[in-house]
């Protein structure tokens, strides 16, 4: 077992998670939970895939993948921002639709061959380093390279920018940044929707990169409710983001390759001699995304690091509170 | 007071002003407005069919022709919404404490899993009696379930663990320890199932009664229907007529209202927890017993976890309501097996929380359209 090869399968599966996590970053620092993640990323690796299909061009399936996860998106924005509904039902019912129009506009796409996919490249002499060059650098999806320069570019965005500065505002203490003038529901509407297509590029990513097609709800296997959970634990910061989704992309990857080998670590590898005990393998993203959960809000609640303050509340002009 | 929020048509001869209601709406007037959500709900998905390809018409009236045709068809489509009781009932009563339980999936897989261990590790000999097999398995499937629902609630009470991501995660978890079972321990000749459990284990359906009385012959429903009527009348009595009932209902309505009523909250979490699936538990006993006779993943898994959240809503909550909803939804994944493209029933019913999350609005605010005086 060659562990760079798992790290660099890992760092692309990761990648998946680190578009819809970051995406809803985004929307819940503006105040907005968004459970429709999983329903969001079926909706945009389905659209990925089928226009990718219909016109050969991958690059338009991406396209098409955000921005028909963005719109649908729209729905939960409409539903919590215009008519204040309570947001945990509102983005669960997302996912159900989501879920269930992609079943029904995916029909019959698991069996319609293979596509053209997005390029893999290297980038020269960033693949020289040793180890480091080999994992991240050597032979990944565009896409990888984009989640790159993603993750520095929101931390600058939220924290160092104006528009950031009146997204925290929003997400924080929004009739105080209404008085200033910020359009606290335009602003949501807008996140919501930068959230949607983050979500419709992570499922792009999956059925177009990491690992091409389109399985029904297989597709996205849970990794909206993953990314959902590793906002928690990344406390709203893109750079702890990142490392959760990796290290969760490292660990999807570890799963599938480490019943391969007839020897793990010197011994006869348990996983290959009896695979039923690969169910237990099966397990561990699951049970490790409530491990990262009891230490996320653990650790938030010993730094005094809370969410954004006004998450989950509708903002009603003139009411008091925050 | 709140301000009337205004969506400004400034050119329009008329505007619409929404404004929050003072007074309780009319008794018949929310049934109306999630009446009407399912109406629009119909027809958006009647639009989305025709884009897939269907036809909306065709498809709906084959919903209600094979699920409601003839006392046959009837029965099976309460033999599909006897699980989803079971499984809004437990959605129910942890959403009235707010708990987000999005778990009673796992919970009804783990309730199959509890009660076919009973059958299959094996705890009770194959010729045991049917009246010692079915209450044991019952407990064991309600313990399985009670014990699933522990583990989110134990770790919202203690460390404030977001629950809907908990207990969606143990959903997954569930399944694959079912699958170890089945596949690597309980397999019947490879295949991924258990053997077909003794006759003692299976709960007693109307067509065994076929030779006392003739027109129960063919007829499908179990005994897991009436576990989930008495199941409601139970859970309807807890929730308004005792003081638990009302310490939950409290804790969902204020929490700091009942925290300095003395109410304990963390208890609480726990317990409600644990209810809600000792129920869906009880609904994966009495599908595995009543239904599909061995511990198998895919008839199990099959969404009632997820349905029960949309019955749960859509029934606001009530037990009572729960049940006749149930039999709707029954209905429509019934008939939904047959229709193409596979996905549709799960689209409506998407599409029909959706709507009913949406008209929730005009229970709290009134649209009133007036003119616009220049």
């Amino acid at each position: 077992m060659d562990y760079t090869i798992i790290l660099q399968a890992g760092i692309a599966s990761g990648t998946v998670l680190l578009f819809a996590t970051i995406g809803e970053l985004f929307a819940e620092r503006s105040g907005v939970l968004n459970l429709g993640v999983e329903g969001m990323m079926l909706i945009g690796a389905m659209s990925a895939f089928s226009t990718t299909i219909a016109t050969g061009n991958p690059w338009l399936g991406v396209l098409v993948a955000m921005i028909f996860a963005g719109l649908i998106s729209q729905i939960h924005a409409f539903i919590v921002i215009t008519l204040q509904a309570d947001q945990v039902v509102s983005g669960l019912a997302l996912t159900f639709l989501g879920a269930g129009i992609s079943l029904v506009l995916g029909e019959g796409l698991s069996k319609a061959g293979t596509v053209s996919l997005l390029p893999n490249f290297s980038i020269p002499l960033l693949t020289l380093i040793p180890i480091i060059g080999k994992i991240f650098f050597t032979n990944q999806s565009v896409l990888v390279y984009v989640g790159y320069l993603l993750v520095p570019l929101s931390w600058y965005y939220i924290n160092r920018t104006r528009p950031g500065l009146h997204l925290r505002a929003v997400g924080e203490y929004p009739s105080a940044a209404d008085a200033l003038g910020i359009n606290v529901f335009r602003m949501r509407y807008f996140y919501v929707f930068v959230g949607g297509m983050m979500a419709g590029l992570a499922g792009a990513t999956i059925s177009l990169a990491v690992s091409p097609g389109w399985f029904s709800e297989l597709t996205t296997g849970g990794q909206g409710w993953i990314a959902i959970g590793l906002v928690i634990f990344a406390q709203w910061d893109p750079f702890r983001a990142a490392i959760g989704a990796y290290a969760f992309g490292a660990l999807r990857r570890l799963i599938l390759d480490i019943q391969g080998p007839l020897v793990l670590f010197g011994f006869a590898n348990p996983f290959y001699y009896n695979p039923y005990l690969g169910f237990f393998l099966q397990m561990l993203p699951y049970l490790f995304t409530v491990v990262v959960l009891v230490i996320g809000s653990r650790e938030a609640l010993r730094k005094r690091i809370g969410a954004p303050a006004a998450l989950g509340n509708p903002y009603v002009r003139g009411e008091r509170g925050l | 007071m709140t301000e009337p929020t205004t969506l400004n048509k400034r050119r329009a001869p008329f505007r619409f002003r929404i404004e929050p209601r003072l007074s309780e709406p009319p008794a018949w007037y929310p049934a109306a407005v999630s009446f009407g959500a399912i109406i629009v709900a119909l027809i958006l998905g009647g639009v989305l069919i025709s884009f897939a390809g269907g036809d909306p018409i065709r498809s709906y009236l084959h919903i209600a022709k094979a699920s409601f045709g003839d006392i046959g068809v009837l029965s099976d489509t309460i033999v599909k919404a006897t699980p989803i009781i079971l499984a809004a009932l437990a959605c129910s009563v942890a959403f009235r404490m707010k708990l987000w339980n999005i778990g009673a999936e796992g919970q009804f897989i783990m309730g199959a899993f509890g009660a076919s261990a009973i059958v299959l590790a094996p705890v009770l000999p194959a010729e045991t009696s049917r009246w010692i097999f079915i209450p044991v398995m019952m407990i064991a499937g309600m313990a399985a379930g009670a014990i699933w629902g522990f583990i989110p609630g134990y770790l919202k009470a203690k460390f404030n663990v977001n629950e809907i991501i908990s207990t969606l995660m143990l959903n997954y978890v569930a399944v694959a320890w079912v699958n170890f079972w089945i596949f690597g321990v309980w397999t019947e000749g490879g295949f991924q199932m258990s053997p077909k459990f003794p006759d003692g284990a299976w709960l007693p359906r109307l067509s065994d009664y076929a030779k006392a009385f003739p027109i129960f012959r063919g007829l499908t429903t179990h005994l897991g229907l009436v576990i989930g009527i008495v199941a409601a009348i139970i859970l309807w009595f807890i929730i308004f007529r005792s003081r638990w009932g009302y310490e939950i209902r409290l804790i969902g309505d204020n929490p700091n209202a009942a925290q300095y009523a003395g109410i304990n909250i963390t208890r609480n979490t726990i317990w409600v927890m644990m209810l809600s699936g000792a129920l869906a538990g009880l609904g994966g006993m009495s599908e595995v017993g009543g239904v599909v006779h061995r511990l198998q993943t895919a008839p199990v898994a099959a969404g009632y976890g997820f349905t029960g959240i949309i019955v749960a809503w859509l029934a606001k909550l009530n037990p009572l309501a729960i049940i006749f909803v149930s039999i709707l939804f029954g209905a429509l994944i019934l008939a939904g097996r047959e229709i193409q493209p596979s996905g549709v029933p799960k689209m409506i019913q998407g599409i029909i929380l959706v709507c009913l999350i949406a008209s929730d609005f005009l229970l709290r605010y009134r649209v009133v359209i007036e003119r616009v005086e220049e």
